[in-house]
């Protein structure tokens, strides 16, 4: 069964507190997260394709009293892969890279992507050494997985099966600049 | 000044880089491996307050970067000149959103090189980071690294620039290909 990616997004971040901080992978999962409902404390990404985990482990690092939600397409993941062997190094407690999978690049056309045809991200991130990895097929496991995050203790990585749609889009602010300086206020950052 | 101290203050140059990024308050350092970095990646390393990141790609080092200033840290990113091309889709980040990026970059392909596969990109490397809108401190000798090391930290964290010290292959030495 696979599941409705806007549905599946607006469940993990159902009720999010201000502890937890979203960086969402460029393209479908930004619109994703946006039409969840606009967070000062989303750093939306309109690009730096494959860097998504990275700014997520940068900012876990720097912030490790919150929680940090990287969610992103499996595109995006395929090309920042060797990032997932960085991040099993530095295990921090407070990271989860979570991969809406549909196997396809649904931003140009609906081109398959590895993940199709047997690239097992799941597979990958375990033998990086990241310890939870969930697969997340139906509700229940989805309910599991925003539970988690609530209470985010451990490294996790989870594979969310969504299907291969394209639900209008939501899109957020677009200012980079804007994007950051407000993520930086509202965690009372120093400018 | 002695033979001696010449000597010591040679040898010395990636203490004093050290010493910088301390006094800058880096408390993140993302890496690739590099012989020339050899003595910083230690002193990093072995420092309680510095996290040491080694990574796949020095791309990485600069969405590493972006996401420790979103959380109110500094970082600094560590690489040799080949790595300046694999960054380059990325430096748009930095660009996009003005995220301060402080780079150390050892240069190979420019001065007594053995190996021309380096020659390459290490041509390459000041005007792509000059095109990218970096700030380029380059530094042939090693009474010039501390000062263009504490000019690219006040530029990169002040300004929110993307700025580089490029440190010349004149400085590093020759690597030794026959033992």
């Amino acid at each position: 069964m696979k599941l409705e990616r806007r549905a599946a997004m607006a469940a993990l971040l159902a009720g999010r507190g201000d502890d937890l901080l979203v960086v969402p992978g460029l393209g479908s999962t930004t619109w994703d997260a946006a039409a969840a409902g606009d967070n000062n404390l989303n750093f939306y990404l309109w690009g730096a394709m494959g860097g998504a985990a990275m700014i997520g482990l940068g900012l876990a690092l720097a912030q490790p009293k919150r929680k940090v939600a990287v969610i992103t397409g499996d595109g995006e993941m395929l090309m920042g892969l060797g990032s997932l062997a960085t991040v099993g190094i530095q295990q921090p407690r407070n990271l989860a890279i979570i991969v809406f999978d549909n196997g396809v690049y649904g931003e140009t056309g609906m081109q398959p992507s590895h993940t199709q045809s047997g690239a097992d991200l799941l597979g990958v991130a375990r033998a990086c050494g990241i310890r939870t990895c969930i697969d997340v097929h139906d509700e229940a496991a989805l309910a599991d997985l925003a539970q988690r995050l609530k209470k985010l203790d451990e490294l996790l990585f989870a594979r969310v099966q969504i299907a291969a749609e394209e639900p209008p889009r939501v899109l957020p602010l677009r200012d980079g600049v804007a994007i950051k300086q407000r993520f930086r206020a509202a965690l009372g950052v120093k400018p | 000044m002695n033979a001696q101290n010449n000597n010591a203050q040679e040898n010395n140059w990636p203490d004093r880089l050290f010493d910088t990024l301390k006094r800058g308050g880096i408390r993140q350092v993302g890496y690739v491996p590099d012989a020339g970095h050899s003595r910083l990646i230690d002193r990093c390393r072995a420092d309680d307050e510095i996290r040491d990141v080694v990574l796949t790609t020095e791309e990485e080092g600069v969405a590493l970067a972006a996401g420790a200033w979103l959380g109110g840290e500094r970082a600094a990113l560590l690489m040799q000149s080949s790595g300046v091309g694999n960054c380059i889709n990325m430096f748009s980040l930095s660009r996009t959103c003005r995220f301060p990026l402080l780079m150390f970059i050892t240069m190979r392909g420019e001065w007594e090189e053995f190996n021309p596969w380096q020659v390459p990109m290490g041509s390459l490397v000041e005007p792509v980071l000059t095109l990218c809108e970096a700030d380029v401190y380059r530094v042939r000798t090693p009474d010039e690294v501390a000062i263009a090391a504490e000019r690219a930290v006040q530029q990169a964290f002040g300004n929110e620039r993307i700025a580089a010290v490029i440190l010349s292959q004149q400085l590093i030495g020759k690597k030794v290909w026959t033992k």
